[in-house]
């Protein structure tokens, strides 16, 4: 059934909310200055709330069921980080009030700064960027301003390999660098040898995803980035995937020179549906200067009887602002109780869970779907979601059919380098039995494949809409609502 | 806790991996980092983080302790209930990117009827599903100009009262680029009306931006200024508060190309800066250029109506590094607590908050201005911030304040070097009459001290 939009829900004259009258007695508008129409819709509470009731039925989410979205680690986010970030004492404060009325909030900072520090080894952290795309823009912007400051102005490029998620190239190229495709060798490893033939000095850096977008740890990755490193360049760790490594390996420790964390992946703060996100940036002590800021330091040493003074650093050889105030502070708050909840073994365990139950999948599939790059893997693996029995059968028509199972497809067309890909992540919060019917569906869609594909084909049968034309999306461009003819006013 | 094992199971998934332990999952690791200890505080149990925090979050003073009247870009309105009962709905904050249509169609709706409302408010064709913040959705104007000249265009005329911190962006965006010049806002008169700025404006011009009400909080018709930026071949771009457009004309129907701004006022809170919206908006020529995620409505087989990301073709994924911008996500959730903040106050909430914020502000401008030593300048019209000229620093005039529980306006010396003693004032529905008069009592008493 087809929910009505606001604007089909709309009728002249109504009211959802009623506010004071003025207490003060009113000024002059200026007329001149004024809107004449304001073409927005008229709901009560009650319509607004069934309406909105309606559409969340129909979402899946990691609430209503496994949510196996590769490189997106949708693991459970904590109810307990909700009713923290909404502590009147956070939620109502000013971003510009001076710093002795918020002492709160920028020890939280200050001590989260603290333990992304620790978790990753690095030296220096700002929480500003809103999002990993942001994160990894900063990063590049940062490699820019090293080499800049050196008086290097003759790299122009940066590596990336052909596993990376697209925002790399992407950063890349927003940053003002050209991008030099790295292949992948046949244990889903950065090329060395490519590598090597292509670290002159014209490369800035290299932005590297560990573990890499195969579920697969870079097992050369002290290597590798040594490599960058005798070329000169910088190696930019694409944090994405580093549910895999807390309490495993610190990529500072690896050889990375500068890397974002996704909170809303690894430390449990919602995807929101796409966002808000954030995206903290860590660095060596080298790069620290060159870091958006302010960042939260301590000002004032405490002691016994006076607890120390929280305040803004601004670092010297700034990249800039990359985003107004101080970045997602109520995403902060959320990571900040999932870590201080976790301790270092809770959070070692995060990730021993994850990749247990990622290597436990894969083995379940094994036989069936074909592992490309077949070893042990980390948080995550990719399958080929086609088999040459079964022609016609395609990785989307397998993603379609989990719907009418009550799953969330994986991520599918990514990584580019497997054929018709899936990419499963299935996150240490999922149980034996959720992950044990998950395979048994798998393995009975492939037998769906073989002997009824027209299954496949036709899926979703179950969801409230269709599989949907993209095309005709595309080509009419209807981008927003308008009032029905009879409602319009 | 989150990690729901029993050991047994551990042990049947071990045996199926064919691995002795879980220790042996990480062979891969170089051996002499693997297992890192890491030094952080012991864990605590759910009931003992929730009154860490609580304590950490009572050490804060709130707009809720103080008289607040302090704006500059993030502004304390109030919240309905009805809107976070609804954002805490786990089938909204825990799904992710509608990727898949089928099972997603509550967030497309959601965020095709956000990018209705917000057509509709700015007067422009089309809006993106949103950006980080008012800050970054500026700097999309001006990436959308460069690419849009293909890089020919190399100047960027900003005027100097388009909101400090938004200015820094674009300029950190536009270093990505080589020999930009962004220009317009350096020292000089920060007060400059945007028509000043047309001697700047030539035929290398991408992008002037402005900004609506602009960071002093004034109001100004941008007809005929759009008319002359388009004379020169350059695009505009308005930086707006949307709340304000619930009473004032549109950057659309003013003759602005893009409409960009911070959407916090429609119903996000403080949260001491975020997450906040950035907003986005722009006419037909110039969406396929938009960065950011879109919905368009279409149908199924069976010619049921549905939404999609549409357009993608645009982005990361797909083009790497040919893309519009890196951009994954968008605010989502902070889209839909506006889309809720303006269903449920619809036309006539919008317009009555709007002109609640207008009066009050006035009102207290008055006032102040009759405080010796204090002046504004009530001649320009504004909307619900405004700028008072005091007879000491304003960080001595907010100390004295805070004593007396008042969160104070804005220290413009911080920004402009040419305005010391320039306080920026903001009043909101929230600041009653009680609180107006005791903030120009304070005042009063701070003069004849």
């Amino acid at each position: 059934m087809t929910e009505p939009t606001i604007y089909e829900l709309s009728s002249p004259g109504r009211v959802g909310v009623r506010y004071p009258q003025p207490d003060v007695p009113l000024s002059e508008l200026p007329q001149e200055l004024v809107r004449e129409d304001l073409p927005l819709p008229e709901l009560s509470e009650l319509n607004v709330i069934r309406h909105f009731m309606h559409l969340s039925h129909l979402n899946y989410s990691i609430d209503s069921g496994f949510y196996p979205l590769g490189s997106c680690t949708m693991k459970y986010n904590p109810k307990i980080n909700e009713e923290m970030a909404r502590l009147p004492g956070f939620a109502f404060t000013h971003p510009l009030q001076p710093i002795e009325t918020v002492q709160g909030n920028l020890a939280l900072m200050y001590e989260l700064q603290e333990y992304l520090k620790e978790i990753t080894g690095f030296d220096a952290v700002t929480l500003q960027p809103a999002a990993g795309a942001q994160g990894e823009f900063t990063g590049v912007m940062i490699i820019r301003a090293y080499h800049k400051s050196r008086g290097d102005s003759k790299r122009t490029k940066i590596l990336v390999p052909d596993s990376a998620h697209g925002t790399n190239p992407a950063t890349s190229a927003m940053s003002g660098y050209e991008v030099v495709h790295i292949p992948s060798d046949s244990r889903g490893n950065v090329d060395i040898e490519a590598l090597r033939a292509a670290c002159d000095e014209t490369v800035a850096g290299l932005m590297l995803t560990n573990p890499n977008t195969l579920g697969l740890f870079e097992e050369q990755v002290v290597e590798v980035n040594r490599i960058v490193h005798q070329a000169g360049g910088l190696v930019y760790g694409d944090g994405a995937n580093l549910n895999a490594l807390l309490g495993i390996a610190r990529p500072a420790d690896l050889g990375f020179d500068i890397m974002h964390i996704n909170l809303h992946k690894t430390f449990s703060t919602p995807h929101g549906g796409g966002g808000p996100g954030s995206g903290p940036v860590a660095v060596k002590a080298a790069f620290k200067e060159f870091l958006p800021g302010p960042i939260v330091e301590v000002l004032e040493e405490g002691d016994e009887e006076m607890p120390p003074m929280f305040g803004f650093y601004q670092p010297t050889q700034s990249i800039g602002r990359v985003k107004a105030f101080h970045g997602h502070f109520g995403m902060m708050v959320r990571a900040y109780t999932y870590i201080s909840m976790h301790g270092a073994e809770g959070l070692r365990k995060v990730s021993e869970y994850a990749v247990l139950n990622a290597n436990y999948l894969q083995a379940r599939l094994r036989g069936t779907y074909k592992i490309p790059y077949d070893r042990i893997c980390k948080h995550e693996f990719v399958v080929e979601g086609v088999w040459d029995d079964a022609p016609g059968v395609h990785a989307l028509d397998i993603a379609k059919r989990l719907m009418d199972y009550n799953f969330h497809p994986p991520t599918n067309y990514f990584p580019l380098i497997v054929r018709e890909a899936l990419m499963i992540e299935p996150t240490e919060t999922e149980t034996k039995q959720t992950l044990d019917r998950f395979a048994d569906v798998m393995l009975k869609i492939a037998e769906e494949a073989h002997q009824q594909p027209e299954l496949l084909h036709e899926a979703p049968h179950s969801t409230p809409v269709g599989r949907l034309d993209e095309v005709k999306a595309a080509k009419e461009l209807v981008l927003c609502c308008w009032f029905p003819e009879q409602v319009k006013n | 806790m989150y990690t729901p094992h029993t050991d047994s199971e551990r042990e049947e998934m071990l045996k199926a991996i064919g691995v002795p332990s879980i220790e042996s999952l990480f062979e891969d690791v170089p051996a002499e980092y693997r297992f890192p200890r890491l030094n952080l505080p012991e864990p605590l149990s759910e009931m003992e983080v929730s009154a860490q925090l609580q304590e950490l979050a009572s050490i804060n003073e709130t707009t809720r302790d103080l008289i607040c009247f302090l704006g500059a870009g993030a502004y304390n309105h109030y919240v309905p209930a009805a809107v976070d009962s609804i954002l805490r709905r786990g089938e909204f904050y825990t799904a992710y990117t509608p990727y898949q249509p089928e099972v997603s169609q509550g967030t497309l709706q959601a965020i095709f009827e956000y990018q209705s409302l917000i057509a509709n408010l700015t007067g422009m064709d089309a809006s993106n599903a949103s950006h980080y913040d008012g800050a970054t959705a500026t700097a999309e104007a001006a990436v959308l100009a460069f690419h849009h000249f293909r890089g020919k265009r190399t100047r960027f005329v900003v005027s100097p009262s388009v909101n400090p911190q938004y200015r820094a962006v674009v300029r950190t965006y536009m270093n990505g680029y080589e020999n930009i010049e962004v220009i317009g806002d350096e020292a000089g008169n920060p007060f400059v009306s945007p028509q000043e700025l047309l001697p700047l404006i030539d035929t290398n011009t991408a992008l002037v931006v402005v900004q609506y009400p602009d960071f002093f909080g004034r109001v100004q018709d941008l007809t005929g200024f759009a008319q002359k930026v388009h004379e020169a071949g350059a695009l505009l771009a308005v930086v707006v508060n949307p709340l304000a457009l619930a009473l004032f004309k549109s950057p659309g129907e003013m003759g602005a190309d893009i409409a960009c701004g911070e959407g916090q006022p429609l119903g996000i809170p403080l949260s001491y800066g975020g997450p906040y919206l950035g907003i986005f908006a722009t006419r037909k020529d110039y969406v396929r250029k938009m960065a950011g995620r879109l919905i368009g409505e279409t149908t199924d087989k069976e010619g049921r109506r549905g939404y999609v990301l549409t357009l993608t073709a645009r982005e990361q994924h797909i083009r790497r590094e040919k893309a519009t911008s890196n951009i994954c996500t968008n605010q989502g959730l902070m889209a839909l607590a506006a889309t809720l903040f303006m269903s449920l106050l619809g036309k006539t909430g919008l317009r009555q908050v709007a002109e609640l914020c207008y009066h009050k502000a006035h009102y207290t401008a008055q006032q102040i201005n009759q405080i010796p030593g204090f002046e504004v300048d009530l001649k320009a019209p504004f909307f619900h911030e405004f700028v008072v000229k005091c007879p000491d620093s304003v960080e001595a005039i907010n100390e004295y304040l805070l004593d007396d529980g008042i969160l104070g306006g804005y220290d413009l010396s911080k920004d402009y070097p040419a305005l010391k003693n320039h306080m920026l004032l903001a009043v909101t529905e929230m600041n009653t009459r009680e609180e107006i008069e005791i903030l120009c009592e304070a005042l009063k008493e701070y003069s004849h001290d």
